[in-house]
C-alpha cells in the first residue's frame, strides 16, 4: 500500500487513495535492510534510499525496462532487462545494460513475436540469478523509472521469490502513472461519450508523441528504457520544478 | 553483454558527419551518446558558456543566435551545434534555445575529439569555419575529376619543337623525324631593331606558322614540290593558338570549332608547346562536345531544331560525370554560341550578304560563359557607322527575326525585357553603342543601370567582333575610376539576397519567415555574379567569366584575405547544386527550371548552399561598404 502523494490519483494497480505523509522510501530500506537474509538483497538495502524531500534534479535514477513471456507474473518469467543510468538533465548511454535471460517458464510464440528474442537466443542466456549480484549493485541508491510499475515491480519480485525465496520492493517513478495523473482524473462522464471523447491513450508511445519525443521501435528492453527516460525528463519539464520533492513522483 | 543502441545508431547513420563512419565506430559512438530533453522555449547554451559536447538534434528544432541576438541559423532534426566552442575555447560563441520541444543527443568532448582526429570526413564536415568546409567540399569534388579540370599546361610534356623561317622542307622532315613529333612551329626571328612589338627585346622570336605531316603530304608531295621548298611555302599562317592556363577541354573546344587538330600552347606570348587531338583524345573527354561541330552542319533551322535533344543530353552527361560549373556554363556557353553562330551564316545566306559590316553580340551569361541548359536569349547588333537606317534597316531587322525565331526554336526562349537584336534600340552603329555606355557610365542612376546592367557583359559572336572589342576597352576605361558609377552598380549588385539557409523543408529567410522553394539564380549565381562585375571593374578586370574575374580580383588584392577563394567556392557550389537540379529535372522529364525545393536537397547540399549563402551575404555588406558614394577606392 503506498501514498503517492498530493496528486492523490488512483494508481492501476497499488490500490491506494487518500492524502496521507509521504512515502518514506529511506525508512522502508531500513526496515527491509534489518529482516532480509539474502546477502546480496540485504546490500542493497542497506545502501539506502534517497530521503522523500530530495529535490528531483538531485536524484539518481536508473531507468528500466523488462521484456516478459507473458503477463502474470506469479507464472511468467523475465527474458531481457534494459537499464539506463540517468538524471533530470542527462541520460547516459555509457552505463547502460543490456541482458537476455533464459526464463523459467516456456517462451510462448506469442510473446516471441512482441519483442523477438527466439528460443535460441535464450536458451543460451544465463539465469536470473547468475546476474543477480550485478543487478542489485547497479539499482543500488537509485530510484527506479518505469514505464507501468505493474510489470517491474511485480515480475522482480515475483523472479526473486522463485529464486532466493525472498521478494524486492524498490522505488519507482512510474511514467504511465505520471500520465495518468493528467488525462485520468476522473472516468470519461456522459457528455465525453455523447461526443465520442476518446480515453487519451497513456501508452508509452503515445505518451512520448505528446512531448513530441520521437517515434522508437518498442519492445527491446533497452530502448524501452531509454524511451521511459526521455519521457520522465519531458514530463519534469512540462509539469514539474526540476526542485519538486522526489515524493511528489514516486511510489 | 554490451548494450547496443539501435535506435541511436539508425538515427547517427542517417546523418552528417556521423554517416561517414563505419558501422563499428557508429555503434561505439552511440554507447558514449548523452541525451537530454529541452522544453519549447528554454535555453540550452547561453553565450560564454562551457561546452563538454557537441550537440546533435535528435527530433524538434533548436534556433542559434550571434552574440549580438542576431538570428544566425535555425536547425531541425539531424542538425547539429557546439562544434565551434568544442574546437576552440571550449565557451560556447553562439547561444541555442530550443524552438519546439527537442531532444537532443550529446556527443561527449572525448569521443568528438576522438572521432575529430581519427576520421577525415568526419573532421572536414564539422571543420571550425564554414567556409572550410565549403572549400574542401569544392576540392574534393574537383579532385575526383581531375581530367576534366585540368589545365592545358598538363598535356604539355614536352618543350615546342621549333624551326626558323629559313629553314627548308626537308629540313623541316628531318626534324621531325629525329624529334619523333607530328608538328612543328616555325619561329620568325627578327632582327629588325626597333619594331614596336619588340622594342623591350629585339631578339624575341615572332610564331609565324606551323607545318605538320600532312601538310607535307598534302601541300609538298602531293604538289610535286622541291625538297628546298622553303617551309614557310607550305606551313600553316594565322594560328589558333590557347594559353596554358586555359582548360584542355577548351582546347578540345577550339580543336572542333576550327576544325584544327594542332595548337600551339602559348605563355606569355611565348610558345611553350603544341597539343595535338590525339593528346586530348587520350584525356577521353566529353565526346557530347561534338555537338558542336553537328550545329555546323546543319543546314536548315529544322536540322538545329533537331539538335535540342542532343545539347540536353550533352548537359546531362556532363553533370553524371561530375564536371564542374565552369565547363559545364563554358561548354553550354559554346554551344549556344554556335548556334547563333550558324543561324547567322544560314541567314546570310538566305538574305543575301549584309549591306554593311555588322557585329552580332551575346549579352549577360553567355557572354560570361556561365550558360546552363534554361536560357534566355539576350543578343544586339552593332552596325557599321555608315549604316544608313532607310536603306540597310530591313536587312537586319530581318536577319535578326530569323536568328531570333531560330534561337526561339531552338529553346533559347525570347528575353522578356525585349534586350535582342529584334529592338530597334539595340541595333545600332557603334557610334550610338558608344554614346549609350557613356551615358549609362557618365550619369549613371541606380534605375538606368537596372535595364542596362546586363550590357556590361558582353562578347562578339559574329562579323566584326573587334568591335565587340572596342566596347569592352571603353567600360574598361570609363568604369575603373568612377566612384559613382560604381556605388550605382554595387547599389543594384545588393537588391538580389540570399536565403539564410533551410529549415525542415522550407527556405528560411534572414526574417525567420519561411518559403517553399528558392530561385537559385535568382537569389545565387545572379547576385555573386552582379557583386562580382563590380569588383572586376572596380580592378580594370579584361576577363568576362566569373571565375576569371575572381582571379583578377584575388590578385588585385581588394578583398579581404582569402575572401576571394571563398566567393569562388560558394558560386562553384551554388552553381553546381543548381546544375544538378535541372539535370536532375530533364532525367525525370520535366521542364528544367532554377527553382528548388528543399525536400529535394541533401543535408550535404544544404549545409554547403548555406555556408555559400552566408558568403554571399558577408560579401554584399563588404560591397556596400566598400562602394559608398564618396568613398575614394
Amino acid at each position: 500500500m503506498f501514498y503517492i502523494g498530493k496528486e492523490d490519483v488512483k494508481s492501476e494497480e497499488s490500490g491506494s487513495t487518500g492524502k496521507g505523509d509521504r512515502l518514506d522510501w529511506a525508512k522502508r530500506f531500513e526496515e527491509l535492510a534489518s529482516r532480509t537474509r539474502h546477502p546480496q538483497l540485504k546490500a542493497y538495502y542497506e545502501a539506502g534510499a534517497v530521503a522523500a524531500d530530495t529535490p528531483i534534479e538531485q536524484v539518481p535514477m536508473i531507468a528500466m525496462d523488462f521484456e516478459t513471456t507473458g503477463i502474470d507474473a506469479s507464472r511468467d518469467d523475465i527474458v531481457s532487462i534494459g537499464l539506463v543510468s540517468m538524471n533530470l538533465h542527462r541520460i547516459r548511454l555509457r552505463d547502460a545494460r543490456h541482458w537476455i535471460l533464459k526464463p523459467r517458464t516456456d517462451l510462448r510464440e506469442e510473446s516471441v513475436v512482441i519483442h523477438g528474442i527466439t528460443h535460441s537466443e535464450v536458451e543460451a542466456a544465463p539465469d536470473l540469478k547468475r546476474i543477480l549480484e550485478e543487478l542489485l549493485e547497479v539499482m543500488a541508491g537509485q530510484v527506479i523509472v518505469v514505464h507501468h510499475k505493474g510489470i517491474e515491480r511485480n515480475f522482480l519480485n515475483a523472479a526473486l521469490k522463485r529464486r532466493i525465496g525472498e521478494g524486492i520492493e524498490f522505488p519507482v517513478i512510474d511514467t504511465l502513472e505520471l500520465e495518468a495523473r493528467l488525462h485520468r482524473r476522473k472516468p470519461p462522464g456522459f457528455i465525453d461519450k455523447l461526443f465520442g471523447r476518446e480515453k487519451v491513450s497513456i501508452r508509452l508511445a503515445d505518451s512520448r508523441a505528446r512531448y513530441h519525443l520521437p517515434h522508437y521501435r518498442p519492445h527491446d528492453a533497452l530502448t524501452d528504457a531509454l524511451a521511459s527516460a526521455e519521457l520522465l525528463q519531458a514530463q519534469v519539464a512540462t509539469r514539474f520544478s526540476k526542485t519538486s520533492p522526489v515524493a511528489d513522483l514516486w511510489s | 553483454m554490451q548494450a547496443e543502441h539501435l535506435e541511436i545508431i539508425d538515427f547517427l547513420r542517417r546523418h552528417q558527419p556521423f554517416a561517414t563512419l563505419s558501422e563499428e565506430t557508429l555503434a561505439k559512438v552511440a554507447t558514449e551518446v548523452e541525451i537530454s530533453y529541452f522544453k519549447s522555449g528554454t535555453q540550452i547554451l547561453e553565450f560564454g558558456q562551457l561546452t563538454e559536447s557537441l550537440y546533435v538534434i535528435r527530433s524538434g528544432a533548436v534556433e542559434i543566435y550571434r552574440r549580438n541576438g542576431d538570428l544566425y541559423n535555425r536547425l531541425s532534426e539531424g542538425g547539429f551545434f557546439g562544434e565551434f566552442a568544442l574546437l576552440r575555447h571550449k565557451r560556447t560563441r553562439f547561444p541555442a534555445v530550443a524552438l519546439e520541444d527537442t531532444l537532443i543527443y550529446l556527443i561527449p568532448e572525448e569521443t568528438f575529439t576522438e572521432l575529430f582526429e581519427e576520421n577525415e570526413l568526419f573532421a572536414d564536415f564539422v571543420e571550425v569555419e564554414d567556409r572550410t568546409r565549403l572549400r574542401q567540399t569544392v576540392a574534393r569534388k574537383e579532385d575526383a575529376n581531375e581530367l576534366m579540370t585540368s589545365e592545358i599546361n598538363v598535356l604539355v610534356t614536352r618543350e615546342a619543337i621549333m624551326l626558323d623561317t629559313r629553314a627548308t622542307a626537308h629540313e623541316a622532315a628531318k626534324r621531325m623525324s629525329e624529334e619523333g613529333v607530328s608538328s612543328l612551329l616555325i619561329l620568325h626571328h627578327t632582327d629588325a631593331p626597333g619594331h614596336p612589338d619588340d622594342a623591350d627585346s629585339p631578339t624575341h622570336p615572332v610564331m609565324a606558322g606551323l607545318i605538320t605531316d600532312r601538310d607535307l603530304r598534302n601541300r609538298l608531295l602531293a604538289k610535286g614540290l622541291s625538297y628546298d621548298t622553303p617551309v614557310t611555302d607550305i606551313m600553316t599562317t594565322d594560328l589558333i593558338h590557347v594559353e596554358h592556363s586555359q582548360l584542355v577541354f577548351e582546347a578540345m573546344l577550339a580543336m572542333l570549332r576550327y576544325n584544327v587538330h594542332h595548337l600551339p600552347v602559348l605563355k606569355h606570348q611565348q610558345p611553350i608547346g603544341v597539343i595535338a587531338l590525339s593528346d586530348i583524345i587520350r584525356y577521353e573527354s566529353q565526346n557530347s562536345l561534338f555537338v558542336v561541330s553537328s550545329i555546323f552542319r546543319a543546314q536548315t533551322v529544322e536540322e538545329l531544331k533537331g539538335l535540342v535533344s542532343e545539347v540536353r543530353a550533352c548537359f546531362t552527361r556532363m553533370v553524371r560525370e561530375d564536371a564542374n560549373s565552369r565547363m559545364i556554363g563554358s561548354a553550354m556557353a559554346v554551344i549556344g554560341r554556335s548556334f547563333k553562330q550558324r543561324l547567322l551564316e544560314l541567314g546570310e545566306e538566305k538574305l543575301g550578304p549584309p549591306p554593311v559590316p555588322y557585329c552580332f553580340l551575346a549579352l549577360g551569361s553567355m557572354a560570361r560563359q556561365e550558360q546552363l541548359i534554361v536560357s534566355d536569349q539576350d543578343n544586339a547588333m552593332i552596325l557599321d557607322n555608315s549604316f544608313d537606317p532607310d536603306k540597310h534597316d530591313a536587312y537586319f531587322l530581318k536577319l535578326a527575326e530569323f536568328v531570333s525565331d531560330g534561337l526561339a526554336a531552338c529553346g533559347y526562349t525570347y528575353c522578356k525585357g525585349d534586350i535582342m537584336a529584334t529592338n530597334r534600340t539595340w541595333r545600332k552603329p557603334l557610334r550610338v553603342w558608344e554614346q549609350y555606355f557613356t551615358e549609362w557610365i557618365d550619369k549613371p542612376t541606380p534605375k538606368s543601370l537596372l535595364n542596362s546592367s546586363i550590357f556590361f557583359d558582353l562578347d562578339g559572336v559574329w562579323g566584326k567582333t573587334e568591335w565587340a572589342d572596342r566596347l569592352n576597352r571603353l567600360i574598361n576605361r570609363k568604369t575603373r575610376h568612377n566612384s559613382i558609377f560604381l556605388a550605382c552598380m554595387a547599389r543594384n549588385a545588393l537588391l538580389r539576397t540570399p536565403p539564410l539557409g533551410f529549415f525542415k523543408d522550407f527556405v528560411m529567410e534572414p526574417s525567420g519567415q519561411h518559403t517553399q522553394s528558392i530561385d537559385m539564380k535568382r537569389r545565387g549565381t545572379a547576385p555573386l555574379a552582379d557583386l562580382i562585375r563590380v569588383h572586376s571593374l572596380a580592378v580594370g578586370s579584361k576577363s568576362r567569366n566569373s571565375f576569371e574575374r575572381l582571379k583578377d580580383i584575388i590578385n588585385a588584392d581588394i578583398l579581404p584575405h582569402g575572401r576571394g577563394q571563398d566567393l569562388r567556392d560558394a558560386l562553384e557550389f551554388i552553381s553546381t547544386v543548381r546544375i544538378r537540379h535541372q539535370a536532375l529535372d530533364l532525367e525525370a522529364g520535366n521542364d528544367p527550371d532554377n527553382r528548388i525545393e528543399p525536400e529535394n536537397l541533401s543535408d550535404f547540399e544544404r549545409k554547403n548552399l548555406k555556408d555559400a549563402f552566408q558568403i554571399l551575404s558577408n560579401a554584399q555588406k563588404f560591397l556596400k561598404y566598400r562602394y559608398q558614394p564618396g568613398r575614394v577606392n
